[in-house]
């Protein structure tokens, strides 16, 4: 019992797949949806990508509490910053907000954060802040436990002005292959699009993504014993 | 006046100085005092129209049961409630119930480590009274906020002064709460863990025995749940709890709109004594008896004035 409950004690972390890609007309942000204490998964359909303004979301990593609160502080400060400027907050703004928050505070804080969105001025952009505090403007980022298992495969695959579809497409099957190889990551990918037209949240159930080397099909699954008309009686 | 500036620290906020002196205390061969732990079974699901929480009634201070009949469920508003797991002290303390104030813990400063007097007042109470030290305890700030604002209160604004509270005290508060209630907004139900962080889910378990209540949520759940199928659930959860974890046991506590204290009494006192519990008057010999009619006393005066303002 005191291995299981010093897990359940550990701090709530999520050991996580995010990503943020642009494509041609704005953003395309990414997560999986598992957030663990220790080897415990607390929670198998977390929301990772929150929104901080209508046209900006920041996907969160590492210690879930750490990355609630800045977020929030972050949410707080731009309505802040909107009233005050009059028109919605630029994507660059909120990203720097978010770095300096998590670079002034580096010492107690630890979260890996990717701030996404689309403004009039810019168009579609995605920051990186990871552990520290800096802050890096880039076409496309990965974070979390899961995003090792990702490096190769966007050197490989990525290229500039792609479309939606494409960049949707992409993104799933990036948050989907490192759920296959990462403990850490797992459940449903969740993905947020945002563009001139808003944002369009998405959501793929895990029996919807493909399955990859050596994977098996799920057989005898809870899901399908939920959706049957009644459990098999037990025979003896 | 700056005299009285000095003795304060210059920063906000608590101060971790004497947790750090406590892990070093532990490192070099001191015993930590244990205190108070409700190693737990809660769970909260969500139904067609509300929220049922569950919790089961063990508390335990290491190996030894304290309370076999402890209240988890803890009252944060009329319309919102909380379970509670982790330590006793913590989680009353967090969630606003005073059952009994330390006149003299609360002398020593609040400045002084937070986390040494809980260490100290759990050790000298082995039940779950608590000492109030900090000020703002959510269930009366809660109260407070229904004062100013002239409405009920929602369950995101309990949501978010546990967290804050929570986060504050970077986790050296272990208290791990399932917060549950229906407001204008409609029912809601949220995890709530040491270090401050949420998650917002519709079934949820917490404390040590949440790995056997899950498994039976997992099975068993489904969306659009009747009143009563819900309780069964959550009661069949709390079961598992009780009957597969040592740090949950005795009864099921259930809160549904109103509180059903002991639900269900899944452990009764099976042993009975033969000899029963009453005492012949043949017992205890009689030295001497003195009767003092207290009536002669008092002097008792018919009529007089009526009370007037």
């Amino acid at each position: 019992m005191d291995a299981i409950s010093g897990d359940l004690n550990a701090p709530h972390s999520m050991g996580t797949t995010i990503i943020g890609v642009t494509y041609d007309g704005g953003v395309v942000l990414g997560a999986d949806s598992r957030t663990s204490t220790g080897m415990y998964v607390a929670n198998r359909a977390s929301d990772k990508i929150t929104q901080l303004t209508d046209n900006v979301y920041i996907c969160r990593s590492g210690s879930a509490a750490d990355s609630q609160i800045v977020s929030d502080y972050v949410r707080y400060y731009l309505h802040q910053h909107t009233i005050q400027l009059g028109q919605p907050a630029t994507v660059k703004v909120a990203a720097n907000l978010v770095r300096l928050i998590a670079y002034n505070n580096k010492n107690m804080l630890q979260t890996g954060l990717i701030v996404g969105g689309w403004d009039k001025y810019e168009g579609g952009k995605i920051y990186g802040i990871p552990l520290g505090g800096t802050i890096l403007e880039l076409p496309f980022t990965i974070g979390g436990s899961g995003s090792s298992y990702l490096y190769g495969f966007f050197d490989q695959v990525w290229k500039e002005g792609m479309t939606q579809d494409e960049a949707e497409k992409l993104v799933v099957k990036a948050v989907s292959l490192a759920i296959a190889r990462d403990g850490a990551s797992g459940g449903v990918v969740r993905t947020v699009t945002i563009n001139k037209d808003g944002a369009t949240r998405k959501f793929y159930p895990g029996e919807s993504l493909p399955l990859w080397h050596e994977e098996l099909e799920a057989k005898d699954s809870l899901l399908d014993i939920l959706s049957a008309a009644s459990p098999e009686p037990m025979v003896s | 006046m700056s005299k009285i500036a000095e003795s304060v620290p210059p920063k906000g906020g608590f101060s971790f100085d004497l947790c750090k002196r406590n892990e070093m205390l532990v490192q070099k061969g001191l015993k930590q005092p244990s205190f108070l732990k409700t190693g737990t079974t809660i769970v909260g699901l969500v139904f067609k129209d509300g929220v049922i929480l569950g919790a089961d009634t063990r508390a335990t201070e290491g190996p030894i049961v304290a309370d076999k009949n402890c209240e988890k469920i803890h009252y944060m508003a009329p319309n919102i409630y909380c379970c509670g797991a982790g330590t006793a002290a913590d989680t009353e303390a967090v969630t606003g119930i005073i059952t009994l104030i330390l006149s003299h813990v609360v002398l020593i400063a609040i400045t002084s480590a937070l986390c040494y007097c809980f260490w100290y007042a759990c050790n000298l109470f082995y039940l779950f009274n608590v000492a109030m030290l900090s000020l703002d305890m959510v269930s009366s700030q809660l109260k407070l906020h229904r004062f100013h604002t002239g409405r009920d209160s929602r369950v995101v604004t309990a949501l978010t002064l546990l967290k804050s509270h929570l986060f504050s005290y970077q986790g050296h508060v272990s208290a791990a709460l399932v917060l549950g209630g229906v407001d204008v907004t409609g029912p809601h139900l949220h995890t709530i863990y040491p270090h401050g962080s949420t998650d917002t889910l519709p079934f949820a378990t917490m404390g040590s025995g949440s790995l056997a209540a899950m498994a039976v949520f997992e099975s068993k759940y489904r969306e659009g749940l009747s009143r009563d199928e819900g309780v069964t659930l959550v009661a069949e959860a709390i079961c598992s709890g009780i009957f597969n974890d040592l740090g949950s046991g005795s009864n099921v506590d259930i809160w549904e709109k109103e509180y059903l204290r002991n639900y269900m009494l899944p452990n009764p006192r099976t042993y009975v004594s033969e000899k029963g519990y009453s005492f012949s008057k043949k017992t205890a010999e009689v030295l001497l008896t003195k009767i003092t009619p207290l009536r002669e006393l008092v002097e008792v005066i018919e009529g007089g004035d009526a009370m007037e303002e």
